[in-house]
C-alpha cells in the first residue's frame, strides 16, 4: 500500500489530452493514482469507479446521464470524487439511481460536486466512513413518487455529511439504518417532502443544519440517541407542516435550536426522555405539540415568544416536565426580584384543547367568548391538564 | 348638502364625548405599543380594543346624538331640502367625525409603531367597522322614537354582534362538529362583521396556525384575491343596507 502511495501517477483525461474517455482513464489508472479530467461535457453513460483512485474535475466538467444512467457508481474503498457537475441521470422506480452512488464500500469522500435533475443525489449503499461535503445538490421534482432524495444513506456507518445545499428533491437529507454520523452545516430547502428524515438511525447527531420551508418540515422516527444541536428550523408551514416531527424518539438531546414561523414546531409522539433545551420558539402555530403518548421530557430554558399556541396536548396525563421556560404570555409577578415568576404558568390553553377537537373553531380565535374561557380557565383550571405547567417560569427571556 | 355635513362635523368635533374618545384611543394605543416589546403583540392588544370599543362608542354614540338633535333635524325638514339629502349629510358628517378621531386615536399610533400590513388591515377594519356601527344607528333611530328604548336597543345590538354571536357560533359548533361545517362556518361568519374584521386581522397575525389543517379552510378562502374580493363587498354591504333601510324609512317618517 505504501509503495503504490509512492508511485501514484496522474492521469489526464480530455479532448486535449491523448486519453479522451473518462472510463478509459480509470481503466488505465492505478491504485493511487489521480485521474484529472479536463472541462467539457462528457456523456459516457455509467462510469463505474472501481480502484481506489482520485477523480477530480479541472474546469467545469459536466457528466451527462442523459435521463437513462447513473452518472457515477463507486464500488472500491478510498475513492474521491471531486469538483464535478453531474447531471441528468436515470428515474427508475425499480432501482434507485443516484448521480453519485456508493455500493459497498468504505472511506469514500464526495467533495464540492454540483448535482443537477438526478434521480437520487448522493446515495451511500451499505458504506462507512463515507464523507460528503460542500455539494450543491438540486432537482426540480414535481410529485413524491416521481423523484429522490438529495443525500440517501442505507445501512451505512460513520457518515460525515457536511456544507451541503439540497433543494427540491423528495427528502433532503434521508438516512435509515445509518449509525454513528455527523450531519452538519447543511441547508435543505423546498423539497417536496422532509428536509431531513431519519428511521432506526442510532446515535447521530445533526448540528447547525438549515430547513426551510420543506413540504413537510423534519420528521425523525425509530430513533434512539439523537443529539440535535443549533439547527434552525423555519417556514415549515403548510396542511401538514412540522418544524420536527419526532415519532418515538427516545434518549435524545434537542439544544439550542431555532423554530420560526412553523405550522407545529415540535410535533411529539411516542417520545420519551427527550431533553429539549435552550432552545427559541418564535412565531409559530403550535410551539410543542405533545401528544398522550410521551413520557419523561425535559423542556428547560426555553424561549416562547409569539407562537399562537405555545403548547398543545391531546390527553388530560402530565408525564412531561417543564421549568425555567420564558413564556411572553405569562402575566404573573415576582415579589422577590429572583427573576423567577412566583405563581406556575399553565401554557396549554382551554380554547387551545377545544381547537384539538374541533379544529375549524380556530375561526372564533381571539373573540370575546374565547378570552372570556381562557380567562376563566387560568383562575380555576378544570378542562387543561393540571398538571402541565411551568412552577418556575422566567420573568426575562433567555439569553441563547 | 355640503353645509349640513360641515355643521354637523364641526358640532362633532367640539363635542366633549368625541374629543374624549379621540385621547381614550390615543393613550390605550401608545400605551399599548410602549408597553409591549414586539408590534406584532402590541397589534392583538389593540385588535381587542378596537373590536370592543369602536363598535360600542360608534353606535351608542351615533344613536344619542341623533336623538338629541331630533330637534335639529325637525327644523331642517322644515327647510326646502332633500330629506333623503338631510339624512345622508348626518350620516357623511356622524361617520366623518368618528372616522377621524379614530385615525388620530389609533392610526396615527398604529403607523407610528407598526407600520406593517398587519397594522394597516387594523385600520382599515376600524374605519369600516365606524362606518357600518354608525350605519346600523342611523337605521335603529329613525325605526325607533322612544329614546331609551333606542339606546338599549343600540346596546343590544352592539352586544349580540361582540358577544352573543361567537357564542352562538361555538354552540352551533359543539352540536355539528361531526359534519363538515367549514364551508357553513365561513358563511357564518359573514353575518358579523366584527368577526370578518377578526378573521382578517387573525390571518396576518397568526398565519402560522392558519397556515395549518386548521386554518386552510379559511385561508383558502380569505386568503385569494375572489375571497377577500367578496368580504369586501360583504363589509360595505353591511355599511350600505342598513343606511339605504334607513333613508328608506327617513322619507316617509311622519315626524
Amino acid at each position: 500500500m505504501v509503495a503504490g502511495m509512492s508511485h501514484a501517477a496522474t492521469i489526464h483525461v480530455g479532448n486535449a489530452s491523448a486519453i479522451k474517455e473518462i472510463k478509459k482513464g480509470i481503466s488505465v489508472a492505478k491504485n493511487g493514482d489521480t485521474v484529472i479530467v479536463q472541462a467539457g461535457l462528457y456523456k459516457e453513460g455509467n462510469i463505474i469507479v472501481d480502484k481506489q483512485i482520485t477523480l477530480m474535475a479541472s474546469g467545469q466538467v459536466i457528466l451527462d446521464g442523459e435521463k437513462k444512467f447513473e452518472p457515477i457508481s463507486v464500488k472500491s474503498p478510498f475513492v474521491t470524487i471531486k469538483g464535478f457537475t453531474i447531471r441528468g441521470s436515470g428515474h427508475s422506480s425499480m432501482n434507485d439511481i443516484a448521480g453519485v452512488k456508493i455500493y459497498n464500500t468504505k472511506h469514500v469522500k464526495i467533495i464540492d460536486n454540483i448535482l443537477e435533475d438526478n434521480f437520487f443525489g448522493i446515495y451511500s449503499q451499505n458504506s462507512k466512513h463515507v464523507e460528503i461535503y460542500g455539494n450543491k445538490i438540486q432537482a426540480y421534482g414535481k410529485a413524491e413518487q416521481l423523484i429522490g432524495n438529495g443525500i440517501h444513506g442505507w445501512k451505512s456507518d460513520s457518515l460525515h455529511i457536511e456544507n451541503n445545499t439540497i433543494v427540491g428533491h423528495r427528502d433532503g437529507i434521508y438516512l435509515e439504518f445509518v449509525t454513528h454520523t455527523k450531519v452538519l452545516q447543511n441547508l435543505s430547502e423546498r423539497n417536496l417532502r422532509y428536509g431531513l428524515h431519519f428511521m432506526f438511525s442510532h446515535d447521530n447527531s445533526y448540528i447547525a443544519n438549515t430547513f426551510r420551508a420543506n413540504g413537510a418540515g423534519v420528521a425523525v422516527m425509530y430513533t434512539k440517541h439523537v443529539h440535535m444541536e443549533g439547527n434552525i428550523f423555519e417556514e415549515n408551514w403548510g396542511d401538514a407542516a412540522y418544524g420536527l416531527l419526532l415519532k418515538d424518539i427516545s434518549d435524545s438531546q434537542i439544544i439550542n435550536n431555532q423554530f420560526d414561523r412553523n405550522t407545529a414546531a415540535i410535533f411529539m409522539e411516542g417520545t420519551n426522555r427527550v431533553n429539549i433545551e435552550n432552545n427559541l420558539f418564535k412565531g409559530n402555530g403550535w410551539g410543542v405539540k405533545i401528544q398522550a403518548s410521551c413520557m419523561d421530557n425535559t423542556f428547560n430554558n426555553n424561549n416562547f415568544l409569539q407562537n399562537t399556541f405555545d403548547v398543545a396536548t391531546n390527553g388530560t396525563m402530565t408525564l412531561n416536565y417543564f421549568a425555567n421556560n420564558y413564556w411572553d404570555k405569562y402575566e404573573g409577578y415576582d415579589l422577590n426580584k429572583d427573576g423567577v415568576g412566583d405563581i406556575p404558568f399553565r401554557p396549554v390553553s382551554l380554547f387551545s384543547m377545544m381547537v384539538e377537537r374541533y379544529p375549524s373553531a380556530m375561526l372564533l380565535f381571539r373573540s370575546f367568548m374565547v378570552t372570556l374561557f381562557d380567562r376563566t380557565e387560568k383562575l380555576l383550571p378544570s378542562l387543561t391538564p393540571e398538571g402541565l405547567k411551568d412552577d418556575s417560569p422566567r420573568m426575562k427571556s433567555v439569553k441563547v | 348638502m355640503n353645509k349640513i355635513i360641515r355643521y354637523v362635523f364641526v358640532d362633532l368635533l367640539r363635542n366633549r364625548t368625541i374629543i374624549f374618545y379621540t385621547i381614550l384611543l390615543l393613550i390605550l394605543s401608545i400605551s399599548v405599543f410602549s408597553m409591549e416589546d414586539n408590534y406584532e403583540k402590541g397589534l392583538v392588544s389593540l385588535l381587542n380594543i378596537v373590536l370592543f370599543v369602536v363598535p360600542l362608542v360608534s353606535i351608542v354614540f351615533s344613536s344619542i346624538y341623533l336623538y338629541n338633535s331630533a330637534e335639529f333635524i325637525n327644523l331642517l325638514v322644515s327647510q326646502p331640502l332633500k330629506r333623503e339629502n338631510i339624512w345622508l349629510s348626518i350620516f357623511v358628517g356622524l361617520a366623518g367625525a368618528l372616522c377621524l378621531s379614530f385615525l388620530i386615536g389609533v392610526g396615527i399610533p398604529t403607523i407610528i409603531y407598526a407600520y406593517s400590513t398587519s397594522g394597516l388591515t387594523l385600520i382599515g377594519c376600524g374605519l369600516l367597522l365606524t362606518l357600518i356601527f354608525v350605519a346600523i344607528a342611523m337605521w335603529t333611530s329613525v325605526l325607533i322614537r322612544d329614546k331609551a328604548k333606542g339606546i338599549g336597543l343600540a346596546i343590544l345590538l352592539w352586544l349580540y354582534f361582540g358577544l352573543l354571536f361567537d357564542a352562538l357560533v361555538l354552540f352551533m359548533l359543539f352540536q355539528f362538529s361531526d359534519y363538515p361545517i367549514e364551508n357553513i362556518m365561513v358563511g357564518l361568519s359573514m353575518f358579523n362583521p366584527i368577526d370578518i374584521c377578526r378573521i382578517l386581522i387573525l390571518l396576518q397575525l397568526d398565519l402560522s396556525a392558519m397556515m395549518g389543517y386548521t386554518g386552510a379552510i379559511f385561508r383558502e378562502f380569505f386568503g385569494n384575491a375572489l375571497g377577500m374580493g367578496i368580504t369586501l363587498v360583504v363589509m360595505f354591504l353591511w355599511c350600505i343596507i342598513p343606511l339605504w333601510l334607513s333613508v328608506r324609512h327617513f322619507k316617509k317618517k311622519d315626524l
